[in-house]
């Protein structure tokens, strides 16, 4: 130590102060302050757009033209045309459910299916190289979906049927599914991996095929995980806005006819903030209606999913 | 398995699902390849420098992204700076710091619920609570506070209005639950017995977390970031709600600036019926993608690189 010259000493003893202790609490209480006021943000953020999409709907409501009973008992929703205004949401969730239900037919069994071949079939050089083939199209901008139905998906449904409009459900119920699909796909698969070998050695011992093994013991064992991906992908597909503004046209009607034009929730909320209507009317406070009735579902799904992930999570340890 | 079959039977059942993985792990393939094919055989006749450089027009062969080619890197930067930090203080917090009690457990299950709100009911939150701070300042924005020039960079007003400033705010809320959930996740990596040597040292919490735990899940907590960045860049539809779609001819100048956006640009063409504007917004999803595959290729290279295993 004697061969240290003063200086370095110094220096050394300045990097390693001794604080007192107090001091060091002191720091220790400032700094778990701030990251718990940080954490307490997020439940802001909830309160916030609860308080905000109560306000405003109760303010919607409160136009003499609005009643509670129309919203929920008529099925025309023609809010801005036409000499008598018609506010009933059943149309609007309609349009919704049929782009969900034509994106879900497609994307859960094709994700489900990709995602155990993933998980029990594929070698690790082919995962090498669909992995990023799914990254990419997980990354992709949901307005370039909507392109994608516009420009391409929508005339290939009119080559097979002259049926299909130049704006359909169909065209964008399928783009918001391949939207979804990696979604599907990489959160079933990290529910599958999940399993343990154990599982699967077992039931291969007992003779089982790799199918037998892949849909009978190691799909049933992972099920919570993938009943939470579907219902995290619905999610997604309802709350899905660029995609329906773009190809699914603009007509609130119900229908199950996925070559007519719908118009989903989202898809009002995007023609009322694209200016058409002033911003005290009644059409556009119905847009905030229309937002707290879409918050209300996919909150509601999430919590269905959180449950069931949490319910029904088979333990292996 | 509750009826017998002969082994020829299960043999051929496996074989049949092997044919339907490969038919249906190939949908996404093909389906990429379609869509990237079909983009650049669309945009590429009208992607140039000019292109790039141009402001926007009535005329497609005039028309151009540089307004909201930098718009998205004002804004994007904006939300980043500002939801990097809150979102992995959230996360160390959550994984590091708080107990297990009623409190943080409302936190997680909040923090799972707003990564499951679209991204459309965020536009109305920020256009409430940034365009127009709940209307407590006025509602016509010829009232606003304001300080500074409205030319310089430094110049501010209350309520933010259709600002970079308020769409980046917005984009932080969306963008905001994934960053904690890919933090958490990146935590949670580290081997526990890293944070018992520190501890066994005489280090505090803190100590150990700055000095340990946060280097340890740096390459994780990039590569969320990035991710998470990458969907900020994409998203359109929040600050459509905040601010519709302007027709903009400069560049912002400061953080209270109008502004448009690459996504939305693409949006306002590909509405369009006209077959050339078609063309335009092909060649600015060309831009986009080109945008987002860099950020993704940093990703994939950060999780290699500085992947060192931890045991």
């Amino acid at each position: 130590m004697t061969s240290l010259p003063s200086s370095s000493i110094r220096d050394l003893r300045q990097l390693g102060r001794p604080k007192s202790v107090a001091l060091r609490k002191l720091r220790e209480r400032v700094i778990v302050g701030t990251l718990a006021l940080a954490a307490t943000f997020t439940i802001l953020v909830t309160t916030t757009i609860i308080v905000v999409l109560a306000r405003e709907t109760i303010g919607f409501f409160e136009f003499p033209d609005v009643s509670l009973g129309e919203f929920f008992g008529s099925t025309q929703w023609n809010p801005l045309l036409g000499s008598e205004k018609h506010f009933g949401v059943w149309p609007l969730i309609a349009g919704t459910l049929l782009v969900t239900v034509i994106a879900a037919s497609f994307a859960l069994p094709v994700g489900l299916i990709s995602a155990v071949y993933l998980s029990e079939y594929a070698s690790p050089r082919v995962r090498a190289a669909i992995k990023p083939a799914l990254e990419i199209l997980a990354g992709i901008p949901t307005v370039v979906y909507g392109f994608f139905a516009l420009t391409l998906i929508t005339p290939l449904l009119q080559k097979i049927s002259p049926a299909f409009g130049s704006y359909n459900a169909m065209s964008a119920g399928l783009a918001t599914g391949i939207m979804i699909l990696p979604i599907v796909c990489s959160l079933s698969e990290d529910a599958l991996r999940a399993v343990p070998r154990s599982l699967r050695d077992g039931a291969f011992a007992l003779g089982g095929t790799r199918f037998d093994v892949s849909v009978k013991v190691v799909v049933p064992a992972a099920l919570s995980g993938i009943v939470a991906a579907f219902l995290l992908a619905i999610t997604r597909a309802i709350g899905e806005t660029m995609i329906v503004a773009l190809a699914a046209g603009g007509i609130a009607q119900i229908t199950a006819n996925p070559a007519e034009q719908v118009q989903t929730m989202t898809a009002y909320m995007v023609q009322i903030f694209l200016g058409d209507a002033p911003a005290t009317g009644v059409e556009y406070k119905s847009s905030y209606a229309v937002a707290a009735m879409l918050f209300v579902m996919t909150f509601g799904l999430t919590m269905v999913g959180q449950w069931v992930l949490h319910r029904f999570r088979e333990e292996y340890d | 398995m509750s009826t017998p079959r002969s082994a020829s039977q299960r043999v051929l059942s496996n074989r049949v699902f092997l044919w339907l993985c490969l038919c249906a792990i190939n949908i996404a393939v093909v389906v990429l390849a379609v869509l990237l094919i079909s983009i650049v055989w669309q945009g590429w006749g009208t992607l140039s420098w000019q292109f790039l450089g141009n402001f926007a027009s009535r005329k497609p062969s005039e028309a151009g992204i540089a307004a909201s080619l930098w718009g998205s890197v004002w804004v994007c930067t904006i939300c980043g700076v500002v939801a990097l930090p809150l979102g992995i203080g959230t996360a160390v917090f959550l994984e590091e710091f708080a107990k297990k009690s009623r409190f943080t457990r409302i936190v997680q299950t909040n923090i799972m619920n707003l990564a499951g709100v679209p991204s459309i009911v965020y536009g109305i939150l920020g256009l409430t609570a940034f365009a127009r701070m709940f209307g407590v300042l006025g509602t016509n924005a010829d009232d606003a506070l304001s300080w500074g020039d409205s030319e310089s960079l430094w110049y501010v007003r209350l309520p933010f209005g259709s600002s970079v400033l308020a769409g980046g705010l917005t984009l932080m809320l969306v963008i905001l639950p994934v960053v904690i959930i890919s933090t958490q996740e990146a935590l949670r990596s580290v081997p526990g017995s890293l944070r018992a040597g520190a501890m066994a040292l005489g280090a505090t919490r803190w100590q150990t977390v700055w000095g340990i735990t946060l280097p340890a899940a740096i390459p994780g907590i990039m590569t969320g970031a990035i991710l998470s960045m990458s969907r900020a860049i994409g998203e359109s539809a929040p600050l459509l709600v905040l601010g519709g779609i302007l027709l903009v001819f400069n560049t912002p100048q400061n953080l209270m600036s109008d502004f448009a956006i690459l996504p939305l640009q693409i949006y306002n063409w590909a509405g369009r019926p006209q077959p050339a504007f078609h063309e335009i917004a092909a060649s600015a999803i060309m831009v986009q993608l080109v945008v987002l595959l860099a950020f993704n290729g940093v990703a994939v290279l950060i999780r290699q690189k500085l992947q060192k295993p931890l045991q």
